[in-house]
């Protein structure tokens, strides 16, 4: 076994007076993937961030090419060939792809930028990404994925020795992960060092050499990937035996509550129609961009829209959030920090702003909004460290569990939850797959949409798939397998019960 | 996590003394001693009275620029829309009292259009900026512009005045007032007051925040966006109508340099109140007291010869930027 090119010894880091991270030994070795796994604030991102030099240790050293080494700042750590891809993109939105991929370093001629290099270098990079982003397009009009892989190319570009990912997979489909396993496997292969961070288990199977758990700031076990399975993986994450993921699904009801039929929206979505049950749990499956945001969007008012939505037999109107929720159909975002939660704010303030007429007209009931919130607090068993706290520095579970309560503050009969459990960590999800059965046996009706196929197959006992704007078919009861929702979602067939006109 | 902090919200508030909170007060009180030091006369009523009266325009428009800030937006236009809206009440009363003398139905008249006419400016601002998608900076420059340059018309270069009549009828709405304070300071007042109650107590306050803290999440939480952002502009107009009001009477005039700058000391009073420029969080009690300080500077550069008047716009530039440099993040940047 080669020597480490990066390690850590014996490090500690506490901020103020809390100690998070407690004595950790962790090396990355050429042409190793690395796979650092844990639940939410097990301390991760910080061991991340100390490798990559964003911050600095308490105690202990951090070893490079078999020497300590003091790290003052992560430009110096870029320079020796340490980069870190973090999971919140470092993008500038206004520039282009490849204005983005050369930010820092851009190349020259004499004293002049050299356009045409850095553009055909990128054309280069993102070809062997497989992605169609055309570097001349600025990063605000690019997918989500695609931004991944930008932010992908970039590291590609600095010649890394180490490279740090921070789930590089989150945003990603299966198709474009595969992509991005590829590129990692050639990495690998030429020798470079890879720690590799995900929530998503199988994943780390594949794509790992070696796994490193962290629990409590603490390291749990360290093994090589082929002694360990997914199951020992999780008990480790979790200190404790996992029963089964998903809870056992309810029966639905025969009543359709929600009957959305020839909806279309400009560009993303054409002639989509589904029908959604009382107490029922439909998935919508499909691969990111196939327009099952933006259908979902549309159902619940955030964008404009021809076609009918008929809830409950009444007719929702195109493009009126406020009165879809009054009517009881509600709609979760994937995108937690830009549309969900305001950062900056308290818990108290999130929670109540859909419904605050509710709280006091005209002036609002301060007592009546804390108590709503004692309530959230307890029945989603969300962690506050303080009360008054900016939801920002919440961890991600935390905070999609206060997005749930958000959303369901209404007491709808609808809900839409895209991406349930997007970044959060294991335990959390078990307790959202929980939240979405009880739900459902308490007589709601919930459409989940996902990119897990697990997550899909797992709770919904039907599944709508998605392809390219329109729905490409339908799966029920046996029918919902893996192999079945990705032939849809490819495309590759258009048999299934077909719903589109 | 303990128990206690999740269960004493009181205590929670009630934290270590946040420098970024009171910073504007200090500086007020700081500001007031100074002056009590240099000069003695500097509390007493009749100086008082005076600071806060003069203050009072700049005030109740400040007011409702807190809200507009707070919601993400901007309003330049409001000082010429002062001046215009002035000019206009003064035309239209004159022309009244042509018909109907010199009496007490003709200012009220004009107290009726200047505040439809504030309104109707306000909407027309908020109007464009929420349907028509023009930056708020952009369009209200513009309106700036067409404002001043359309009372320069009017007043064909020089100055509209009320007919003496008229003028000394009105004059009491500025100078008289009861309990021995004017009508400007009381409207001031009682504006403040139901402006930081709304602003912390009501759905619209806390829409303004969410709205200019992320105007995505405020959508995404069913807040009617485009109608908060328009009412914040209405509101903002309106409040320049009240100021017209209570600012006719003490000159009767209005000229092409009537309320020149408003706009930037409006700002400026709201930002140095605590209220983020960006949007997200705003305070209308802050706002007061930017005011305040503001006005106290030029009025103690005034009473005292240690530095000269003519500097008042420098000082108050420093304050303006040790505000916002005190109430930036002092944590450490991500």
């Amino acid at each position: 076994m080669s020597e480490p090119i990066l390690a850590l010894k014996g490090v500690t880091k506490s901020f103020g007076p809390i100690e998070v991270l407690h004595g950790v030994d962790f090396a990355l070795r050429p042409g190793e993937v690395h796979a650092l796994i844990g639940e939410n604030g097990a301390g991760k991102s910080t061991t991340m961030k100390i490798l990559a030099g964003y911050l600095s240790q308490t105690r202990g050293e951090i070893i490079l090419d078999g020497k300590p080494i003091e790290f003052t700042g992560s430009d110096q750590v870029e320079d020796l060939g340490i980069i870190m891809i973090h999971q919140e993109f470092n993008l500038a939105e206004h520039l282009s792809v490849d204005q983005n991929v050369f930010l820092g370093r851009e190349l020259k001629r004499g004293w002049r930028l050299d356009h045409r290099a850095m553009r055909t270098r990128t054309a280069e990079l993102m070809s062997r990404l497989e992605s169609r982003a055309d570097p001349a397009t600025p990063v605000s009009e690019i997918s989500v994925p695609e931004k991944q892989m930008v932010e992908i190319a970039k590291a590609l570009s600095r010649q890394a020795r180490v490279l740090i990912m921070d789930e590089p997979t989150a945003v990603l489909t299966e198709r474009e992960t595969e992509v991005l396993f590829r590129q990692v496997e050639r990495l690998r292969d030429e020798g470079v060092a890879i720690l590799y961070t995900s929530h998503k288990l199988g994943e780390v199977k594949r794509i790992a050499d070696r796994v490193t758990v962290l629990r409590d700031g603490i390291m749990v076990r360290s093994d090589l990937i082929d002694d360990v399975t997914e199951d020992d993986m999780a008990t480790a994450m979790v200190g404790r035996e996992l029963s089964d993921l998903y809870p056992p699904k309810s029966d639905r009801g025969a009543e359709p509550i929600l009957e959305v039929s020839n909806v279309s929206v400009r560009g993303v979505v054409e002639n989509a129609s589904l029908t959604l049950h009382r107490g029922e749990v439909l998935g919508i499956g499909g691969l990111v961009g196939s327009g099952r945001t933006e259908l979902a969007e549309a159902i619940a008012g955030l964008r404009p829209r021809t076609g009918t939505v008929m809830l409950k037999g009444q007719p929702l109107a195109a493009g009126q959030v406020a009165q879809a929720m009054k009517a009881g159909l509600v709609y979760l975002t994937e995108d937690r920090k830009g549309a969900g939660l305001l950062l900056e704010k308290s818990l108290r303030e999130n929670l109540t702003l859909p419904l605050l007429k509710d709280f006091g007209r005209p002036l609002i009931d301060r007592k009546r909004e804390e108590a709503a919130l004692d309530r959230a607090i307890e029945d989603f068993a969300i962690k506050v460290p303080a009360r008054n706290m900016a939801v920002g520095d919440l961890s991600g579970g935390n905070q999609q569990k206060l997005l749930l309560a958000k959303t369901l503050l209404s007491d709808p009969d609808v809900v839409i939850i895209d991406e349930p459990t997007r970044g959060i960590d294991i335990g959390t999800k078990q307790q959202v797959y929980n939240l979405i059965a009880d739900l459902a046996a308490g007589g709601r009706s919930i459409i989940v949409i996902s990119s897990e196929m697990p997550e899909l197959i797992g709770l919904a006992s039907r599944v709508v798939v998605m392809h390219a704007g329109r729905v490409a078919g339908e799966l029920a009861g046996d029918a919902v397998t893996e192999n079945g929702i990705v032939r849809l979602a490819m495309g590759m067939e258009q048999s299934g019960k077909e719903n589109a006109a | 996590m303990s128990a206690e902090s999740i269960s004493n919200t009181g205590a929670a508030r009630a934290r270590k003394v946040d420098l970024r909170v009171i910073g504007p007060l200090v500086a007020l009180v700081v500001l007031i001693l100074i002056g009590v030091m240099l000069n003695p006369n500097f509390l007493s009523y009749s100086n008082v009275t005076n600071v806060l009266a003069r203050s009072a325009f700049i005030g109740i428009i400040a007011i409702g620029m807190t809200f507009v800030i707070t919601a993400g937006g901007l309003d330049l236009s409001v000082g010429s829309m002062a001046a215009f809206v002035a000019g206009l009440m003064i035309m239209a009363m004159n022309w009244l009292s042509v018909s109907m003398g010199d009496s007490v139905v003709v200012i009220l008249l004009g107290i009726v259009l200047a505040l439809g006419a504030g309104l109707a400016a306000g909407f027309i601002n908020g109007i464009l900026i929420t349907r028509a998608g023009i930056e708020a900076f952009i369009l209200t420059l513009g309106t700036m512009g067409i404002y001043r340059s359309l009372i320069t018309w009017l007043a064909d270069g020089g100055t509209l005045s009320l007919g003496s009549g008229l003028s000394s009828l009105y004059s009491p709405v500025y100078y008289g007032g009861i309990l021995g304070l004017s009508w400007p300071i009381i409207v001031f007042a009682l504006l403040a007051i139901l402006g930081e109650i709304v602003m912390r107590h009501t759905a619209f306050g806390r829409h303004c925040a969410a709205i200019g803290s992320n105007e995505k999440v405020a959508r995404y939480s069913s807040v009617h966006v485009q109608r908060v952002k328009l009412a914040t502009y209405v509101l903002l107009g309106l409040s320049v109508g009240i100021a017209v009001v209570m600012y006719v009477p003490r000159l009767g005039s209005a000229s092409a340099t009537t309320g020149l700058l408003w706009e930037l000391e409006a700002i400026a009073a709201v930002i140095i109140g605590g209220t983020l420029l960006k949007g997200g969080f705003g305070r209308v009690w802050g706002t007061v007291v930017g005011v305040l300080i503001l006005s106290l500077i030029s009025n103690l550069l005034n009473l005292t010869d240690f530095v000269s008047p003519y500097l008042n716009g420098a000082i108050q530039g420093v304050v303006i930027i040790l505000a916002v440099v005190l109430q930036r993040n002092s944590g450490p940047a991500r």
